[in-house]
């Protein structure tokens, strides 16, 4: 809606998150996720919140630090090893827990970015998640019906981003986060570099400016590997 | 003598046909890059949105920015791009993703496969296996023929919550290689020093051994 985007810092941008409300938090793992915003939720203790994730981070990082100060009510994601504080409030019943595959999770949110309501996908067919969802056959396969998610709040991370709210990723950090930033009935960018409108080539950005509300210049990036892997 | 994980890794590489495009998923599938065939070329998909994977990087040259769908970092190869994951999913969705391996708990002798879910344990997910094995053309299992406790996991009908149906068509195990057809398991090739008699009797599902059987060249 309105063409002045830019906000100081992460908890300018989150002002407006309130208790109880949904979010899609962008990033793959623990790479391109949305730091600052994460932290300043956190600060500002907003809780009984839904969030929708590719994963739910490690104990003491990412989606993780939410946990850990109990402000999520029910976690929606494809995969949620690696973090034994989750576990415990999983199997406590502190936290609900939704599992749905990968890429209906990242078609979810593109169908809401682009405007469609639902989609069908064969990912799940004759399985638990199949349970309670609409099946139809086409050419002789069959398909899920999966809805659009309806998110308050999307919260990406970009490695460039401009004051018109135009956004570039950078390798595997892209991952979910220009899904998201489509899918928010409001989306938060925070980036590593903003610069002026105008700088960025055209032909290069990846989501126009449109779909994002806030941005802001993310400050201390600590980008931790969860897997730090190299050659012998 | 049963497969190493290099062994069956090595044997699954021998399905790579030059100018296929390969998803490998975690564990012993991931391995199979190591034995791309001399003269052999594929390109890599990671589904967290990478096609042209190269190597682990070397030791200072680790970057947060581009891992695999392992979470382990990793380095492209000339020509690779990145995309975002609708479009990653919608590529193996859309059929264009040559080979699919994946590793699994249970596969039984229809093709359904189980790998995402044992009732009772953490649950930790599908992550994209679903979409995987919902899609592929070519999805071959690399696995261990048994459990810890010697239990096949070749079976008439899979315990487990599956996680696709009628959806392998091979399987390379520590004991052979395994077709899936209408009449179940058909071994064609047994691992070196493992008898006929053995692979019968650790498979539980519908088993038939094929005329022409030879040992696995490995």
């Amino acid at each position: 809606m309105s063409l002045h985007k830019v906000v100081a810092n992460a908890e300018e941008a989150v002002k407006a998150i309130q208790s109880g409300q949904t979010l899609l938090l962008g990033g793959f793992g623990l790479c391109g996720i949305p730091e600052n915003c994460i932290a300043a939720l956190v600060k500002k203790g907003v809780d009984q919140l839904t969030c929708i994730s590719n994963n739910a981070g490690v104990d003491d990082f990412g989606i993780g630090l939410l946990l850990q100060t109990k402000q999520v009510k029910k976690m929606i994601a494809s995969y949620v090893g690696e973090n034994d504080e989750f576990e415990r409030q999983l199997l406590s019943g502190e936290l609900e827990v939704e599992l749905i595959p990968q890429g209906t999770l990242a078609t979810r949110c593109m169908a809401a970015g682009y405007g469609m309501p639902a989609i069908y996908t064969p990912a799940g067919v004759g399985t638990e998640v199949a349970e309670g969802k609409e099946v139809r056959n086409f050419n002789g396969k069959d398909y899920l019906l999966e809805y659009a998610f309806d998110a308050d709040f999307a919260i990406v991370k970009a490695w460039k981003g401009d004051t018109k709210g135009n956004l570039i990723f950078k390798d595997t950090a892209r991952n979910f986060n220009p899904l998201m930033a489509m899918a928010g009935k409001k989306t938060i960018a925070e980036v590593e570099h903003l610069v002026a409108a105008g700088t960025l080539d055209p032909n290069d950005i990846h989501t126009p400016g449109i779909y994002v509300d806030y941005i802001f210049q993310g400050v201390d990036y600590e980008k931790r590997i969860e897997k730090r892997t190299v050659r012998n | 003598m049963a497969l190493t994980k290099e062994q069956i890794a090595k044997r699954i590489a021998q399905e790579l046909q030059d100018g296929f495009y390969v998803n490998l998923g975690i564990g012993i599938p991931t391995l199979v890059a190591n034995y791309i065939p001399e003269g052999i070329e594929v390109e890599l998909q990671s589904e967290n949105g990478l096609l042209g994977m190269g190597p682990f990087p070397i030791a200072g040259e680790e970057d947060a920015d581009l891992i695999n769908a392992g979470k382990q970092t990793i380095t492209t190869l000339p020509g690779s791009v990145f995309f975002d994951s609708a479009m990653s999913f919608g590529m193996i969705r859309a059929g264009k993703v040559d080979l699919t391996v994946l590793g699994a708990m249970e596969v039984a002798d229809n093709g359904d496969i189980a790998n995402w879910k044992v009732p009772g344990k953490m649950v930790k997910g599908m992550g994209g296996a679903m979409d995987l094995v919902a899609s592929a053309k070519n999805i071959i299992v690399a696995m261990q023929h048994t459990d810890k406790a010697g239990n096949s996991k070749l079976l008439t009908t899979c315990s487990l919550p599956i996680t696709g149906r009628a959806c392998v068509k091979k399987i390379v195990s520590d004991l052979g290689v395994f077709d899936i057809t209408e009449d179940g398991f058909v071994c064609i090739e047994y691992a070196p020093g493992v008898s006929i008699e053995e692979i019968k009797n650790k498979t539980a599902g519908r088993l038939s051994i094929h005329p022409s059987i030879k040992e696995m060249n490995v």
